[in-house]
């Protein structure tokens, strides 16, 4: 680009600030000769540094600083001094010198050290010890120290420009608490390149082009026979930020549209549930090591659920104790109503599924029924585990169902899901029976990967809830997993973390 | 869920066949067991809990060598007749611990492996099966050392004492309870007793006391040890049974021989181990049906036997140690993993079903729309959460619904309301970008005695706009865009609130119900949450705000 071209297109900050850098070098510099705000000058910096006319420098510089003392101080002067001020006409004892200088007693210790070491002071032990100045001290009290000098110095003072006095009197004093600090800080600087140097040769004035196109210039038609001027519409502009989604919930969206495609009607309900409905409802014995204290959360307050009506408490009694009518021989222990009354976090939403079943009229069968939802355990937290997770969970109950359509419903399901091939292993849930474990085929890692249980309600959890026994295939894998591939996040804790950086940048879920 | 370690060598010699890796793993795996791992000699497989006849070498080989045909069907198993060995229940137990189901097993020749064999048993057993010794516990007995007829009974705890295995010095029943490690592991399964359990020998020696440990004298069997006396004592004795069935099998395929044993529970005599089968009717139209297939009778009972069941007429005979066959549906699981589920065709039936969005899962979607467009971003908290945060922090005190058993402090009550939760996010986002302008909608728990749970739980929206410019103005503003979107008319009055600025807070009003609450943040609140940026929001009741549009 020709240097014409180039401040043609120069924006009114540029304008501003190019022709002070044939003065000025030092960005606080240019700041305070500008007029602008510092982050209008920072931004003009910028923009002509990517017009190379100019390089930016940033230097890292260990300065001095004043500490809280050391502000005190520059006010009041050095503690030494003014001890030997208090001192000056009539032997002291501490206290009365503390009083007079208002000097704590941390401050008179290293009065006293420090004086003692130029021998500016005599001690003497008489009803307390009392302080009297010498003649080495009376002169000290001419003349300033070195560290008092420094003192009055503007801070901050780059280190490495101390003279050799000065960095003798900043190491005494470091010494001491909080009277200097030393930090690093960032010093910014311009050069200018060749071609800045021929662009400052040029006239560059700030009014003889149109900058921003107003509406006021429209009424008037002021911008009639004059110039724009040109922008670099190459240029990085800042980002601004949109609304969006959780990218959970857009996972969730898109999995609830598999259901439905798929004919499945939503189910919903509380994540507070009686222990009725998350276990004894499903056949989960009354001593299974999943409703101990240390794997599922017990409500304290309410601790307690009212149960449903009679009938229905009873044929679950009756099942649990000796199979009711449903043809199994029951778990043989004494059932336990209490037992059930209590308030549990669902543990997975099969809750839902045995409330539904449960409502629903034969006449509507078939049917089919999903739901997507929290569920929680009582696990710590860590990178693969939490103690809040998504699970969705579906139903098909029909009177004609069999292994053979679980195993079809679900490998169509996890195909919508974005996993082409899918393999099925026996495994073990109270409530299932043909049970199985879905493991699908990961395309990018290669290999197989676990992603939830299935297989058909046993007898025992049906009959008792609908009155008849009916296959109902259900399947309820974690969703979260899912999840975690899809946004390539390793924590699952991630999840939930809800920082807007991350938030803000996480890319759309496309499934 | 337990798992077990397997003596590659020992296994196979058991199974009586070699597989290669591959296969190992793949039939491990389709016989409905979880492998963990193998390195070297060791295999770790994982037992699915229905499965306790399996968590130990000899039962799980004994699984496995039916399941892949080389010694299928019922195996057989006889348990020696005498009159001898006796077991005498006294009425002392009847508090503490009733039942107990016993036998003797000889000519064991115990070597290492076997020992450690027999202590994986016993350990597993106890954590599964067992529920960690509440439901039963075993103890297994060096018979050498043992002088027939044995007591069951009951004694308070400070009048005996024995040397528990691995103790330094005898000690009474509370001794051992504050003292020894397994006492204090063991301890509150028996708490509440007066009477502490025992198992006594006819010279008076203390065997065991059950649930917790076994004497070092009489209670430990060592590579000198060829013959052992085996209890389990509990509350039922079905389970009791099963538990001794499962060992004195593994035991037999150890190579020992089973002995039977008469408890004398008062008059009433039992006698166990009864290893009689259980038969169960095949019923091959059920089975067929529920698995989608079509087999002939006979090709079903050939599935059944590689399972490891016996097959006489039309009867399966159930071997003494399966505990988790109640129903025919067992039998129907059974024959479908011996089919392999790999060889299932996979069907979908063309049944017409019309699927369908809950309607107020597609208004809480049209709400989160609609915040999306007016440019807030998302949040997703947790229900749970800290009672500081959500009470003191906002400057509250509301009644919450509280865990029994929370993980921590900081996840120990359900949330009333979702600005707590905002709050929360924007103080651990004060170095993120501002301004930061966040909803989130999501369920809130207050009590509420008319419902069946005692928890009435709601849906609701929070929104929050923090930035430095935001006021009451900002807040009302997207409040009323949304409401405009929703075409819901409103009213609005000044109410109070502890969380926001006194005069700056308004009750919105629908219908005559109050569905929302739109305000200022205080700034006392604001310096709890260390947010130094002001804050104003609104929360709405859309499970309410539902109903009445």
């Amino acid at each position: 680009m020709d240097i014409k071209s180039l401040v043609a297109k120069l924006s009114p900050l540029e304008r501003k600030v190019l022709p002070l850098l044939s003065k000025f070098n030092s960005f606080d510099d240019l700041v305070d000769n500008s007029g602008l705000k510092e982050i209008e000058v920072m931004r003009a910096l910028q923009w002509l540094e990517n017009k190379k006319i100019l390089v930016l420098k940033e230097e890292l510089e260990e300065v001095v600083l004043l500490g809280k003392n050391g502000k005190d101080y520059v006010k009041k002067g050095l503690p030494e001094k003014r001890f030997l001020c208090a001192i000056k006409g009539d032997k002291l004892n501490l206290g009365e010198i503390g009083a007079k200088e208002e000097l704590s007693k941390e401050e008179l210790n290293i009065c006293i050290g420090v004086l003692k070491g130029k021998a500016a002071i005599n001690l003497s032990k008489d009803n307390g010890l009392i302080v009297s100045i010498t003649d080495n001290g009376k002169k000290l009290l001419e003349k300033e120290s070195l560290e008092e000098l420094f003192l009055k110095k503007s801070f901050p003072i780059v280190l490495k420009e101390l003279k050799d006095e000065e960095k003798f009197a900043f190491d005494n004093l470091s010494k001491r608490k909080d009277i200097v600090i030393s930090d690093v800080v960032k010093t910014r600087s311009v050069e200018v390149t060749k071609l800045g140097k021929e662009a400052l040769k040029k006239k560059i004035s700030v009014g003889d082009v149109l900058d921003k196109l107003t509406p006021s210039m429209l009424k008037t038609g002021k911008w009639k026979g004059k110039k724009f001027r040109a922008y670099d519409v190459e240029i990085n502009v800042p980002k601004i930020n949109r609304g969006k989604r959780h990218f959970v919930n857009q996972a969730v969206k898109s999995a609830r549209k598999i259901w439905m495609d798929m004919g499945f009607q939503e189910m919903t309900g509380d994540m507070v549930q009686s222990s009725f409905w998350n276990f004894d409802a499903l056949f989960t014995a009354q001593d299974h090591p999943v409703r101990d204290l240390h794997d599922t959360f017990f409500i304290g307050n309410p601790a307690n659920a009212k149960l449903p009506d009679l009938g229905l408490v009873e044929k679950i009694k009756k099942t649990h104790e000796t199979g009711w009518t449903t043809g199994s021989d029951g778990w043989g222990y004494k059932w336990v109503e209490e037992d059930s009354k209590k308030n549990v976090l669902r543990t997975h939403t099969t809750c839902l599924s045995a409330q539904t079943i449960a409502k629903l009229k034969k006449e509507d069968m078939p049917a089919k029924f999903f739901a997507l939802g929290k569920c929680f355990r009582n696990e710590t937290l860590d990178w693969s585990h939490l103690f809040e997770f998504n699970q969705t969970e579906g139903i098909v109950i029909d009177p004609n169902a069999n292994f053979s359509h679980l195993i079809g419903y679900l490998k169509e399901f996890f195909k919508k899901m974005g996993y082409e091939k899918a393999r099925f292993r026996p495994a073990y849930f109270p409530y299932t029976e043909p049970s199985l474990e879905i493991d699908v085929f990961h395309p990018v890692r290669k290999e197989w990967v676990e992603l939830g249980g299935a297989g058909i309600f046993r007898p025992e959890v049906v009959k008792p809830l609908l009155g008849i026994d009916v296959p109902v295939l259900a399947w309820g894998p974690g969703f979260d997993r899912i999840i975690l591939e899809f946004f390539k996040i390793n924590d699952i804790r991630e999840l939930y973390k809800n920082d807007l950086k991350q938030l803000r940048g996480m890319k759309e879920w496309m499934k | 869920m337990p798992t077990i370690n397997l003596n590659k060598n020992v296994f196979e010699k058991l199974v009586g066949k070699k597989l290669t890796l591959d296969k190992l793993k793949d039939r491990i795996s389709m016989l409905g067991t979880d492998l963990e791992s193998i390195e070297g000699n060791e295999i770790i497989v994982e037992v699915f809990p229905n499965r306790p006849d399996m968590l130990s070498e000899q039962g799980f080989a004994r699984a496995f060598s039916s399941f892949i045909g080389v010694e299928k069907g019922l195996r057989n198993y006889t348990v020696k007749k005498n009159n001898k060995y006796v077991v005498k229940i006294e009425d002392a137990v009847k508090k503490v611990r009733p039942y107990t189901a016993c036998a003797i097993v000889k000519g064991l020749k115990l070597d290492d492996e076997k020992i450690n064999g027999i202590i994986q048993i016993q350990e597993k057993l106890h954590v599964s099966f067992g529920r960690n010794r509440k439901k039963l516990a075993i103890g297994i007995y060096p018979l050498e050392e043992i002088k027939l007829p044995i007591t069951y009974t009951a004694k308070k705890p400070k009048s005996f004492k024995f040397l528990p295995l691995e103790g330094k010095k005898e000690m009474d029943g509370l001794q051992i309870l504050s003292q020894h490690p397994t006492g204090r592991e063991y301890g509150h399964l028996l708490e509440n007793s007066s009477m502490f359990p025992l198992f006594i020998d006819s010279d008076g020696a203390i065997l065991s006391m059950p649930p917790i440990i076994n004497s070092e004298k009489t209670g430990k069997i060592s590579g000198k040890t060829k013959d052992v006396f085996i209890e389990c004592s509990g509350f039922e004795l079905k389970e009791l049974n099963q538990c001794l069935n499962i060992i004195v099998t593994a035991l037999a395929d150890m190579g020992g021989d089973i002995h039977e044993m008469e408890l004398q529970y008062g008059k009433k005599k039992i006698i166990t181990p009864d290893l009689s089968v259980v038969e169960k009717e095949l019923d091959v139209d059920y089975i067929n049906k529920i698995l989608g297939l079509n087999l002939k009778e006979k090709k079903m009972g050939e599935l059944l036997e590689k399972m490891g069941y016996g097959i006489k007429a039309k009867k399966v005979l159930i071997p003494a140690y399966r505990t988790d066959i109640l129903h025919q549906i067992d039998l129907a699981e059974d024959v479908a993993i011996a089919y392999g589920y790999e060889n299932f065709k996979a069907e979908i039936p063309n049944v017409a079903t019309i699927g369908g969005e809950d309607n107020f899962e597609v208004f809480k979607s049209r709400v989160a729309d609609i915040l999306v467009g007016l440019g807030l971003i998302e949040t997703m908290s947790y229900h749970l959460i800290n009672e500081d945060v959500h009470n003191k922090k906002m400057c509250c005190d509301m009644d919450l619904v509280k865990l029994e058993n929370p993980l921590t402090n900081d996840y120990s009550v359900l949330r009333a309301w979702i600005v707590p939760s905002l709050m929360q996010v924007l103080s651990e986002n004060t170095n993120r970008e501002y301004p930061q302008n966040i909803f989130e909608i999501g369920s809130v728990f207050k009590l509420d005695g008319k419902k069946e749970t005692g928890v009435r739980e709601s849906i609701r929206v929070g929104v929050v706009l923090c930035g430095s410019n935001v006021d009451f103005t900002s807040t009302k503003q997207v409040f009323d865009a949304l409401m405009r979107a929703l075409n819901v008319e409103y009213n609005m009055r000044e109410t109070k609130h502890d969380s926001f600025i006194a005069g700056r807070v308004a009750r919105v009003g629908v219908d005559g119900k109050n569905i929302a609450y739109v305000g200022e943040i205080k700034p006392e609140v604001l310096g709890e949450f260390e947010v130094n940026v002001p804050v104003v929001g609104f929360e709405i009741n859309l499970s309410e705000l539902f109903k009445l549009i």
